[in-house]
């Protein structure tokens, strides 16, 4: 299909690059450096979708960001991307795409039934028709709201694409390469600063690209791409396209979307598909430039009604004919700029002005090129349903009340220029008390709160002479202070022409009898009425009005809509628009893809993996790994076809019986040094520690301020200042932080210094009755027996030439000792343990097996230790001193923590002996009692006992110091079980803990 | 994300350091006798202050060590930071 509206040579598109691509199935053809946009107007084609409520039919409004219409579903590469801008998306070889939010398809859209049924649909329509009754709406309501909104669909396929995160730190950070940008970036680059200039187009230039003005005796163009290929010459300059910023955070750190592949058919090899900069910048000059605004007026929303500006964009850039039957609609002299590119390349337009009598140079070149202009005329309604056909047009009186006679003019496209609207949206992130400029009848940014600066149009400064002078001198300025550097830049001379004032007018009174949707919001469906109906409704704040209405919502944030939305408000309200205020710009600044937000933390990267230095060995003997916090443990090493519950038994078992080895590296190990180490100790533990000898362990327990139990664990005296701490694998981090913050904050008098030695040290438990001969055979040279090291003794010895550090200490309940050695030596030892121990019926044991072995025992973990209980209630208030303060004591004294019938830890038997209980069940009394039934107690942790062979749980019960004996109920809702179960000791397995004394 | 100057280390983006809530906070000294109050007032009651707020900051991925930060709790603006044992003036 040939390109109907495509102009012969004009535009910097690049025509030896012809690309083929399909919209809604049909295929068409563009040029390299088109967009999807501009491609399509080429081809005459300017219905793209349906809108959201009424689903009218939809076409291109805008020409970049501010697009409101034109979202398609885009297909890359056997990829989907719902919402993408048409305006945006850079054509490419192949490229398909899709119409949103219609069904079954964008020419025949059955929801088009609800623009007939408008009058039922008025602003609040689901808040006061779907509210009763109330059980309707999880089953009725929702899901029809869910199925006839929305916009595109999200691909439910994990995305093959991948994302960068950058961190960067800059001098000035310049957001926008128009007149402004390039000026101060310049300027600043001249002094030697670090700069980051960021355009969110493929092309640098912004509105040079358009306006036909000339700078230093070149056209604008050609001036921008000088400075462009100057800066990227420069090694303090980094320049970016495809970039926007779309966030202002604290502390002057913007973030910036780069789009780095989007406009290619696939990402290439090693390249991302976005890289998502956080930038930290001295100072940050915001040249985001200004959107136009639209006229409001009767079917505003047809197809072919589009910013005057868009027009102009997509002829000078694109050589692209948006119409060849243009009426151009103004306020101020932007529309004749448009005007004057049609008539330039052969289409007539029509202009109507709402003005009585302007006069500026840009008015006498288009009346001297034979434009036809009609002063005080408006557009009463713009006429044809899926694309502009006619316009009906009157005359308007002075006061802008009344319209003359209604004329209907033929035209084929309707370009509306309403002034324009600074993008103060950086600005006001950066917390910017933002001011309203009458002159203007916009809000520019006020007192800055953060090192920002707008600069230009997104200053509410329309003057190409005024932005450079303005720009070259900040930018000057503004690096100067940083370098100190003050390289002169001579500012160029500027040739444009003067305009006139625009005038105060936005929206078109409706005809006598005439009833026309007079959209404000495009994206959205807010019409003049809507705003009606909830001013007149009672809602004052404009933050609510935005929520009722939904104006200046979902994905174009209003970048179109908002101020004409102030303008009624105000005029409603009879208050002015700075009265009114404007809602809070948040970032970001536009849809940013949620895969540039993650990044590459996604899947296995989502958080780091710590491996065991035995990892590898465990791999090769079929260990099944489970996550414990960061680390990968096994959680039993599977035999034949055995699964958890089978292999975890035998390997308890195995321990029970004869010897198991467990690595348990992951413990949190803290070294601890200085003269006052033992004092710290006896600060932070609940028991005694200054008496502990060199060459022995301790379990101690440590609180929280609050009296909660914070973590367990042993340390030994490795000698006279020297200690080795254990914490449990989840709290290491929190241990040590804890122990840090005291010694630096509450007692810095103590002289210790405390350091994570977790990564230091491999560590395997050796356990069972034969753990002893095992460890003989390991150290031949030491005296192992129960006298040279007993239980809770420490010593070092040599393990086959490697230095390790031996600990006789239990938590499997067994005769057990810990073998440390250096992390590098880690699988050596395991392997010889693994050698020596084979007479010995030697198995590796898991974390699973590790659980059983310790619940049967009753020794608790994290499981009891959950941040709700204080050591009475895991019965370890043996270990809590009488005599010696501590972290966490006072609390010890709070009456709930002493009541009478505090809960306490408990053993469960099912009375069956066969069923397991679920973990996290309730013990009731009774089990037929009416809901909420009264909750006595939780299982926190279940086993199946490998000494008696049946069921075994641990639970923290209500005044389980009584319970003992007594039959409950188990209750677990979510399993959907009821158990009946006799509470016993929670030392189920030698409660005398005469084994690993043994 | 906020920028804080570790006096150990120089300005770091906020993502090294972990919050460690009101600086001025005293920690009743161990062994003495004090009513419920005062421990209460202690462990539990904090004021939530709009404005200039001293506060604990450890510098958990860099020096480790446990800094105070005067912050705007509204603005996040920082006014100062200080050593752990640096006087607060």
């Amino acid at each position: 299909m040939s390109q109907d509206f495509r102009l012969e040579s004009v535009g910097l598109v690049n025509r030896d690059k012809k690309l083929s691509f399909k919209f809604n199935g049909k295929k068409y053809f563009g040029y390299e450096g088109d967009t999807l946009a501009s491609a399509l107007l080429a081809n005459g084609v300017h219905l793209v979708g349906r809108s959201f409520k009424y689903h009218r039919p939809r076409g291109f409004f805008g020409a970049g960001v501010d697009e409101p219409y034109a979202i398609v579903q885009l297909y890359r590469n056997n990829e989907t991307e719902p919402n993408i801008k048409a305006t945006e998306q850079e054509l490419f070889e192949g490229l398909e795409a899709k119409s949103v939010n219609c069904w079954p398809s964008v020419n025949f859209d059955i929801g088009a039934i609800n623009n007939f049924l408008k009058i039922f649909l008025p602003a609040g329509f689901y808040y006061k028709t779907f509210m009763w009754p109330k059980s309707f709406w999880y089953r009725i309501y929702e899901p029809f709201i869910r199925k006839a909104a929305g916009l595109g669909v999200a691909s439910t396929k994990h995305d093959k694409e991948r994302y960068e995160h950058k961190y960067e730190y800059c001098d000035l950070l310049i957001a926008g390469s128009g007149p402004s940008g390039l000026s101060s970036a310049y300027a600043a680059a001249k002094n030697g600063a670090k700069v980051i200039l960021a355009e969110d187009k493929p092309r640098f230039g912004g509105s040079l690209l358009t306006d036909d003005v000339n700078i230093g005796n070149q056209s604008g163009k050609d001036w921008a791409e000088g400075i462009v290929a100057e800066l990227k010459t420069m090694p303090n300059v980094v320049v970016k396209n495809r970039s926007q910023i779309f966030g202002y955070y604290d502390h002057n750190m913007l973030v910036m979307s780069e789009k780095v592949s989007d406009h290619l058919p696939k990402t290439k090899k090693y390249h991302p598909n976005k890289r998502l900069w956080y930038i930290r910048a001295k100072e940050v000059l915001i040249s985001s430039g200004s959107i136009e605004r639209p006229i409001v007026f009767g079917n505003n929303d047809t197809p072919g009604v589009m910013l005057s500006s868009a027009a102009k964009e997509y002829l000078k850039v694109y050589g692209v004919l948006v119409g060849k039957n243009p009426l151009i609609f103004t306020n101020n002299d932007s529309g004749y700029e448009t005007a004057i590119e049609f008539q330039k390349h052969g289409v007539q337009p029509t202009v109507l002005d709402s003005r009585k009598n302007p006069e500026s140079e840009i008015i006498d070149e288009a009346k001297s090129l034979g434009i036809n202009i009609k002063n005080s005329y408006v557009v009463v309604a713009a006429q044809g349903y899926k694309k502009v056909k006619s316009a009906d047009v009157a005359s308007i009186s002075d006061d802008k009340k009344q319209l003359g006679k209604i004329e209907n003019i033929k035209c084929d496209c309707i370009c509306v220029s309403g002034f324009w609207t600074p993008s103060i949206h950086l600005a006001s992130q950066s917390g910017n008390k933002t001011k309203f400029k009458e002159e203007i009848d916009a809000f520019v940014p006020g007192i800055s709160k953060q090192q920002e600066t707008t600069l230009g149009a997104a200053n509410g400064v329309f003057s190409l002479e005024e932005t450079l002078q303005t720009s070259f001198a900040k930018g000057g300025e503004l690096s100067k202070k940083i370098t100190d550097n003050d390289n002169k830049v001579s500012i160029p001379n500027v040739v444009e022409k003067k305009s006139s004032k625009h005038d105060k007018f936005w929206c078109v009174p409706l005809p006598a009898g005439k009833n026309y949707k007079r959209f404000l919001d495009f994206q959205n469906d807010v019409a003049v009425s809507d705003i009606e109906i909830a001013l007149r409704e009672g809602y004052r704040s404009i933050e609510h009005v935005k929520r009722y209405t939904t104006l200046g919502m979902a994905t174009d944030q209003g970048k179109t809509s908002n101020l004409n939305g102030l303008q009624l408000v105000s005029e409603i309200e009879n208050k002015v628009v700075p009265a009114v205020g404007h809602t809070t710009f948040r970032p970001p600044y536009t849809p940013i893809s949620i895969g540039a937000i993650v990044g590459r933390e996604v899947g296995k990267h989502s958080k780091p993996t710590r491996k065991s230095p035995m990892h590898a060995w465990h791999e090769k003997n079929n260990a099944v790994f489970v996550d414990a916090g960061v680390w990968l443990r096994p959680r039993y090493y599977k035999r034949g076809n055995e699964n958890l519950f089978e292999g975890s038994k035998r390997e308890a078992k195995n321990v029970r019986t004869n010897v198991g080895v467990c690595d348990v590296t992951t413990l949190g190990k803290i070294d601890i040094k200085g003269p006052d180490a033992a004092e710290l100790l006896n600060r932070v533990y609940t028991n005694a520690w200054l008496k502990l000898p060199v060459g022995k362990a301790r379990y101690g327990v440590m609180l929280r301020e609050d009296g909660i139990v914070m973590d367990d664990g042993t340390t030994t005296r490795i000698s006279e200042n020297h200690y080795h701490m254990t914490t449990t694998t989840a709290q290491a981090a929190n241990v040590l932080s804890h122990l840090e913050y005291y010694l630096q904050l509450v007692w810095p008098e103590l002289n210790v210094n405390v350091v994570s030695a977790t990564e230091q040290w491999a560590g395997a438990a050796i356990a069972g009755p034969k753990s002893r001969v095992v460890l003989q055979k390991l150290f031949p040279n030491l005296d192992v027996s129960n006298e040279g090291l007993p239980f809770m003794g420490y010593m070092e010895g040599d393990l086959f030439g490697v230095k390790a550090r031996i600990f006789r200490i239990s938590f499997s309940g067994e005769l057990a000792y810990e073998v440390n050695v250096e992390s590098d030596y880690g699988n050596f030892m395991w392997e010889k343990i693994m050698e020596v121990g084979e007479e010995y019926e030697i198995q590796p044991y898991g974390t699973e097996a590790l659980s059983t072995l310790r619940i049967e025992m009753g020794h608790v973990a994290g499981s009891e230790l959950d941040g709700r209980t204080i050591p009475y209630d895991n019965s370890l208030e043996g270990l809590v001193s009488k005599k010696k303060d501590f972290i966490g004591k006072r609390s010890l004294q709070r009456s709930a923590f002493t009541a009478k019938d505090r809960q306490k830890i408990v053993g469960v038997v099912p009375l069956d002996k066969k069923t397991s209980i679920p973990e996290g069940s309730h013990l009731v009394k009774d089990d037929k009692a009416p809901l909420p039934n009264p909750k006595l107690g939780h299982i926190s942790a279940s086993c199946w006992s490998v000494e008696y062979d049946n069921p075994f749980s641990l639970a923290i019960l209500k005044d389980g110091k009584n319970m003992i004996g007594e039959k409950l109920f188990a209750m677990s809702p979510l399993k959907n079980k009821v158990i009946p179960v006799e509470i016993v000791s929670s030392h189920y397995v030698d409660p005398k803990g005469e084994r690993v004394r043994s | 994300m906020l920028y804080i100057k570790c006096p150990h280390c120089g300005m770091r983006p906020q993502i090294e350091f972990s919050y460690g809530g009101d600086a001025s906070v005293k920690r009743p000294e161990l062994n003495k006798e004090i009513s419920d109050k005062e421990w209460d007032d202690f462990v539990y009651n904090r004021k939530s202050l709009r404005g200039k707020h001293l506060e604990l900051w450890q510098h958990i991925s860099g020096c480790r060590q446990w800094i105070k930060v005067e912050r705007d709790t509204a603005t996040h603006e920082i006014f100062k930071t200080f050593k752990a044992d640096e006087e607060v003036v």
